[in-house]
């Protein structure tokens, strides 16, 4: 049980690059904190430092009210599970578990009570002989995540620990990921580039790019305010509309309330189609480009006549002048079709000209 | 593979009988020629076909050897060669594990010189180095004797080479969750690394062996007495002989009991060797 705080932290390499620029992230006790972003965006480097694989070159890890920047990882109190598992390939499941505990020089009875309790949690009961390459891609999973709870370590640490299982599989284990740290109630950091696996895991998220924190907070808040261009087409799938509001056709709908703002953003989500324009939103014609049908909701992908402007943001970025739409259900227009789409105003994002901030009207 | 049927197939089936005849054909002479008188060898009348002396012959050739140059029985040659060859063997393959293990895990001065150092000297066999290095192991006393024998053999660049590679396949993440689980460097050495070289340690035992075993020169070099010649220096003196009859059967029975040992170690490493060239356990 303990409380996980970076203050400033820094991480710069030998030939200059800094990986890490400066940052703060408070994780309370019992927390679930996601660290999401695209790759390269730093994130894998922060877990890291907070295992203690990478040195710290500036600012302070603080786990539990102990500064661990000079502590060796075993002495750390954390578990960590690896993106590849990292089983020890010639133990068996049993030793893959218990080997970080006879290190310790914990009595071999104890072992094998925590092996065989956490055997139970995560049913590798049956499989505690067998060699890690005699289980399936979801089993080694589970083992990886044995071998982090027999230690009962103050903070467990997830490095994309879903990315090489199959869709199916990937949703399962992340709920189960969920409820057993709700249960153990134990600190935990995930690292993750999958928005959906941040989304739903998180107590509090954190937005990374280029080394630095876009945003922090509850994922939700995160989803609905997003403080920047980049956290609102990262976070939210498909990515927001962001366009121009300079154009005499957004200028003119926005009217003064635009203020400063020079970014317009809209979730696909937002959109109804109607002929009519929202009071105090905003309305788009749109030439229907192409349809996804996914079932339960269909997205219509549609061109706007006049923006050609490319605005700042980066993840899933959408060709200028394209904009996508999502609406419940089947029924859709045809494409080669011109519709007219509105949003409320209370559905609409503004953002400065940069991208960098969010303008509240 | 693909033709599988007809004509084509008894041709290749007949190319490979007659590889067959050619390879072993000299070895089946061997065997035959040990199992015969040697007054019938002298005269040139040797038969195809076994003789009826096995028993003796064998029995001469390991407990009492020639009665000519040298007096050596054969199973006092046959020790020494399995000494040297296994001192070589796991000699070269421990030193040189320990010294991959610190190029390929750890940064200290000087590393990749070092590693080229290392790598320079497959340029560098006994051969090439025989006056130096036969005048370190005079000069250290250690002439007729096994670290004679095998210590100058035993520094090996190949080795050094193939962990190297190998141990640069091993994933980090399984050193990182070494050092969370808390093991230092010498445990995940001792616990991981080592377990996961077993097949390429057998594969490269099994060639190392023999290539200690088939040691000529060095042994002719070093060994002077003759209780501590190697087999394949014994051969050699057995065949020259200055004024008596080579005795044909006994040098023919020396060299079929020669053959065995590496035999034997090929056969029974075989899977882990080839396990160990093919697939890496990861």
């Amino acid at each position: 049980m303990a409380n996980v705080t970076l203050r400033n932290v820094r991480k710069t390499y030998t030939g200059g690059f800094e990986a890490i620029k400066g940052v703060n992230v408070d994780v309370g006790d019992g927390q679930f904190c996601v660290l999401v972003g695209p790759s390269g965006c730093g994130k894998s480097t922060l877990l890291r430092m907070v295992a203690g694989l990478e040195t710290v070159t500036g600012g302070e890890i603080d786990i539990g009210g102990r500064v661990v920047n000079q502590v060796e990882p075993a002495d750390r109190d954390i578990a960590m599970v690896f993106q590849n598992y990292a089983l020890y390939p010639h133990m068996s499941v049993f030793n893959n578990m218990a080997y970080g505990l006879r290190n310790r020089g914990m009595k071999e009875a104890e072992v094998k009570t925590r092996v065989e309790e956490a055997a139970r949690v995560l049913e590798l009961a049956p499989m505690l002989e067998r060699k890690p390459r005699q289980l399936s891609g979801g089993q080694r999973q589970r083992v990886a995540m044995g071998r982090a709870i027999v230690r009962q370590p103050k903070v467990f640490l997830f490095d994309e620990p879903l990315s090489n299982l199959d869709a199916k599989l990937r949703i399962a284990m992340r709920v189960e990921i969920r409820k057993l740290q709700r249960r153990l109630n134990t600190t935990s950091i995930y690292v993750t580039h999958d928005q959906l696996e941040a989304m739903t895991l998180a107590d509090i998220l954190v937005v990374m790019n280029g080394g630095q924190v876009e945003q922090i907070g509850n994922p939700l808040a995160i989803y609905e305010k997003p403080a920047t261009t980049f956290v609102a087409s990262f976070i939210g799938a498909p990515p927001m509309n962001l366009m121009s509001t300079r154009t005499e056709e957004i200028k003119s709908q926005l009217g003064g309330s635009a203020g400063d703002a020079g970014i317009l953003g809209i979730r696909p989500e937002d959109f109804v189609i109607t002929d009519q324009t929202p009071a105090g939103g905003v309305a788009l014609p749109l030439t229907v480009e192409a349809i996804e049908r996914v079932g339960a909701e269909t997205f219509i992908y549609g061109s706007r006549a006049q923006d050609e402007q490319r605005v700042a943001a980066t993840p899933g970025e959408l060709p200028p002048g394209e904009v996508i739409v999502r609406i419940p259900g089947t029924e859709a227009p045809a494409i080669g079709q011109k519709i007219r789409v509105g949003a409320i105003r209370s559905k609409l994002h503004l953002f400065s000209g940069d991208g960098r901030s969010r303008i509240e009207a | 593979m693909v033709e599988d049927e007809g004509f084509q197939r008894y041709v290749a089936h007949f190319i490979l009988w007659v590889g067959i005849a050619i390879v072993a054909f000299p070895v089946y002479i061997a065997i035959v020629a040990s199992t015969q008188d040697n007054a019938l060898i002298a005269n040139g009348q040797m038969s195809l076909l076994p003789g009826g002396h096995f028993f003796e012959v064998y029995y001469q050739t390991i407990f009492v050897g020639t009665s000519g140059s040298t007096r050596e029985p054969v199973y006092n040659m046959m020790l020494n060669s399995l000494v040297m060859a296994l001192l070589i063997a796991v000699g070269k393959i421990a030193i040189s594990i320990i010294s991959a293990y610190g190029i390929v895990y750890f940064r200290f001065p000087f590393r990749m010189p070092i590693f080229w150092i290392i790598f320079i000297t497959l340029m560098l066999p006994v051969e090439v180095r025989i006056y130096p290095t036969y005048k370190i192991v005079a000069d250290l006393h250690m002439l007729d004797s096994y670290a004679g024998l095998s210590l100058p053999l035993i520094a090996s660049a190949t080795a050094t080479l193939l962990f190297r590679q190998f141990f640069m396949t091993v994933p980090d993440e399984l050193l990182e969750a070494s050092r969370i689980d808390g093991a230092g460097p010498l445990r995940f050495f001792w616990d991981t690394l080592l377990p996961l070289s077993r097949t390429n340690m057998a594969a490269l035992f099994v060639i190392l062996f023999i290539l200690g075993w088939n040691q000529y020169l060095w042994p002719l070099l070093i060994t002077t007495r003759d209780d501590m010649q190697t087999i394949q220096v014994g051969i050699r003196k057995m065949i020259t002989t200055t004024d008596a009859l080579t005795e044909w059967p006994v040098v023919m029975a020396t060299a079929v009991l020669a053959m065995l040992p590496p035999v034997f170690v090929v056969v029974a490493m075989q899977k882990l060797f080839v396990r160990g060239l093919v697939e890496t356990e990861k």
